[in-house]
């Protein structure tokens, strides 16, 4: 016996950034309305870059997300150097790396721990289970508290940071006042590091039980992602393209506007993008399915705990494969402060700009690749600027998973209260992000 | 003492600033003692539609369609708290007010431009320009450290939040950071409002005051300094301000 009628509309979906609606509607069987709707304001950062500084720029775009704000930060300096010339150190590079894993894992624990793992507990939030998981929120907070020092030692502060600029770092590692004092304020970073590893393993057996709760769907997608020969994809590479069939496609960063395809559908508020196939995934799941080899080999560990297989087609894994990355961003940062310690810190001055131009710069931030682009004046001040956000690429996705799940909901005879549950919590594992709205679309919909 | 009952709301924002609330780490649940969340859409399902004791609004008030929302949350809340630097003063996202509205959105979404759910108010405006904000915390993104100091008021039913009236310059003075002039650098802390403790300039960054300027600001000795000792040439020091502070502008 299948559905026969359900009418769901949730108005601002729930543990998501941003504002996002669900609309369905059955009718006899029959699906009438499906869609996956974005209301959120829109805040039109690349017309106020305008006339602004170089040395500004990065600091305004990263207002456009609060929790992605490292990756924004990182996406729009990259962008303005290779807009102006402007190379940057080995040391400056491999601080931007910690950096970034930084804000990989503040991110992933913020969506594993506060937003998905209610609805595998069946916790309406984490509010409730501060009295009944008490450990493991304990936990979570803690490991979230990490992460926000790892960004502040290295970036100033977590959200909005301060001191990644172009050509490098505004001051050193802790604002230390030699570069013995930097070095010490790394190692100390690293031993936190070390420290949390015991929490993050007893919340991994939780969560391991509690992988069965995931739901069981799979929707072969091309996948999105930065990959790059020095590390898994997140600071720095080139843009990945993976088919369900296993074959890689590689484009220039510079080129990125020929993968991401912006457009309008007719039956969605954001602009959509389109690669090879009607939609494409980015993301954590994406990045692990273009870059499982490069995964620290302690996060493959956990990987293989979860039972976890590369390419995987499911999209609600994309929650687990955050966590792999999360230990993974753990480790290699431990690895990349060793190397830093080696040689010791370097009081280094800010690269300069040797030209002026047009140039295009690319992080994967925790919901997936992000581009920025930027035209500079002689004089050093944007003419114009582009950012395209991995939540914008994820919503055509979004939408046709939706296609694909609602009719085996609707075979499987679930209630209208089930469906919604999977629908929200399909939208929650893609993490989305949804007032970074650079670029959302309306379109009246057929009532 | 009754717990708060608590309620977060957010509107044209980047949501950073309730971000900012789970950096607390494991004394967050310490809060949790004396506030009740009983809506709060970015960490929990759960909604009311009972009175609620404050309501925490992050976010500006950037087109006329959220009007009748705030309206409600105002109608529900016993007292308002408005979070942030776009709650308090529109933000960043104030830093177009001074553009042409229609050139703006053509510039994003070019051909799409005229579709109806992109219109947007001329000028990006704090909360209080809709409903009547009882408490403000300002910056961008909050001190954390404040936003306990503001709940700790509300805990005693203090009428009155103090917030500094002098520049980041004397927090700066205070820290002992040599002042960016110094070094050859440009700052906005000899206008801008204090409070925060001065955390750009210790990082090696101009303030760009985003907690809004001293009362009584006087641009002209800014763009005047901005030009003689920061050297910025004239077109960006009478810019400057427009980053967090374009509704305190005389322009404004």
């Amino acid at each position: 016996m299948a559905t026969q009628n359900a009418k769901i509309n949730v108005h601002h979906v729930t543990r998501v950034e941003g504002h996002g609606n669900i609309v369905v509607n059955v009718s006899n069987g029959a699906i009438e309305t499906l869609e996956w709707r974005v209301p959120e304001a829109p805040r039109f950062f690349e017309a106020m870059v305008r006339g602004r500084h170089y040395s500004e720029v990065a600091r305004i775009t990263s207002r456009i997300c609060g929790i992605c704000a490292i990756g924004h930060t990182l996406a729009s300096v990259k962008a303005t150097e290779a807009a102006m010339g402007i190379k940057i150190s080995k040391q400056t590079e491999i601080l931007r790396r910690i950096l970034k894993h930084g804000e990989n894992f503040d991110s992933h624990v913020v969506h594993v721990y506060f937003l998905v793992a209610p609805d595998l507990l069946g916790a309406p939030s984490v509010f409730p289970l501060a009295a009944t998981h008490t450990e493991v929120v304990k936990c979570a907070l803690r490991m979230k508290r990490l992460g926000h020092e790892w960004g502040c030692i290295i970036g100033g502060r977590s959200t909005h940071p301060t001191k990644a600029v172009p050509g490098g770092f505004s001051n050193m590692p802790d604002n230390a006042i030699n570069p013995r004092e930097a070095s010490e304020a790394l190692k100390r970073l690293k031993d936190k590091i070390l420290a949390m590893l015991p929490d993050a393993v007893a919340t991994f057996k939780l969560l391991v039980e509690l992988a069965p709760k995931v739901p069981v769907f799979e929707r072969p997608t091309e996948y999105v992602g930065l990959v790059d020969n020095v590390e898994y994809g997140l600071y720095d590479g080139k843009i990945g393209c993976l088919m369900p069939d296993g074959t890689r496609q590689i484009v220039e960063v510079a080129d990125y506007r020929t993968v991401t395809n912006e457009y309008v559908s007719p039956l969605s508020t954001a602009k959509y993008t389109k690669h090879k196939m009607a939609s494409y995934m980015a993301g954590a799941l994406a990045r692990i399915n273009l870059n499982y080899n490069m995964l620290h080999p302690e996060a493959k560990k956990i990987a293989e705990g979860f039972g976890f297989k590369a390419p995987c087609f499911n999209p609600y894994m994309n929650s687990v494969a955050q966590f792999i990355e999360a230990v993974h961003s753990a480790y290699m940062t431990v690895g990349y402060i060793d190397e830093l310690l080696k040689t010791g810190i370097q009081d280094e001055p800010l690269a300069k700009p040797t030209k002026y131009g047009k140039g295009a710069g690319s992080t994967d931030v925790p919901r997936g690749i992000l581009f920025h682009e930027y035209e500079y004046d002689k004089e050093g001040f944007c003419v114009s600027g582009n950012c395209i956000i991995p939540t914008n690429q994820n919503h055509a996705n979004i939408q046709k998973d939706m296609e694909k799940l609602v009719p085996e909901l609707i075979a499987a005879n679930k209630t209208e209260k089930e469906m919604e549950l999977a629908l929200e919590m399909l939208v929650r594992a893609y993490d989305p992000c949804i007032s970074c709205s650079t670029h959302y679309l309306d379109v009246k919909f057929k009532k | 003492m009754a717990k708060l009952k608590a309620a977060w709301f957010d509107f044209t924002c980047c949501e950073g600033c309730q971000i900012e609330m789970t950096n607390f780490g494991e004394p967050f649940l310490q809060l949790l003692e004396h506030v009740e969340p009983v809506e709060f859409r970015e960490a929990m399902s759960e909604k009311t539609t009972e009175p609620i004791d404050v309501a925490f609004i992050e976010g500006s008030f950037s087109r006329e369609a959220d009007r009748a929302r705030l309206e409600e949350i105002r109608k529900r809340a016993k007292i308002v708290v408005a979070y942030g630097a776009c709650a308090t003063s529109g933000g960043i996202n104030a830093l177009r007010n001074h553009m042409d509205k229609n050139n703006v959105k053509e510039c994003v979404y070019g051909k799409d431009a005229s579709m109806p759910h992109l219109e947007t108010n001329p000028k990006v405006q704090p909360i209080s320009a809709a409903i009547k904000v009882d408490y403000e915390i300002r910056g961008c993104p909050i001190s954390k450290d404040e936003f306990i100091r503001v709940v700790t008021q509300l805990l005693h039913g203090t009428k009155k939040v103090y917030v500094p009236s002098f520049p980041v310059c004397v927090e700066c003075k205070m820290k002992e950071t040599v002042c960016l002039y110094e070094l050859g650098l440009h700052c906005m802390g000899q206008l801008a409002r204090a409070g925060c403790g001065a955390p750009c300039p210790a990082d090696g960054i101009p303030c760009e005051a985003c907690r809004g300027m001293v009362d009584e600001p006087n641009q002209e000795a800014l763009e005047k300094v901005l030009m003689e000792r920061g050297g910025l040439p004239e077109k960006w020091a009478k810019a400057k301000s427009r980053m967090f502070t374009a509704n305190f502008r005389r322009d404004a």
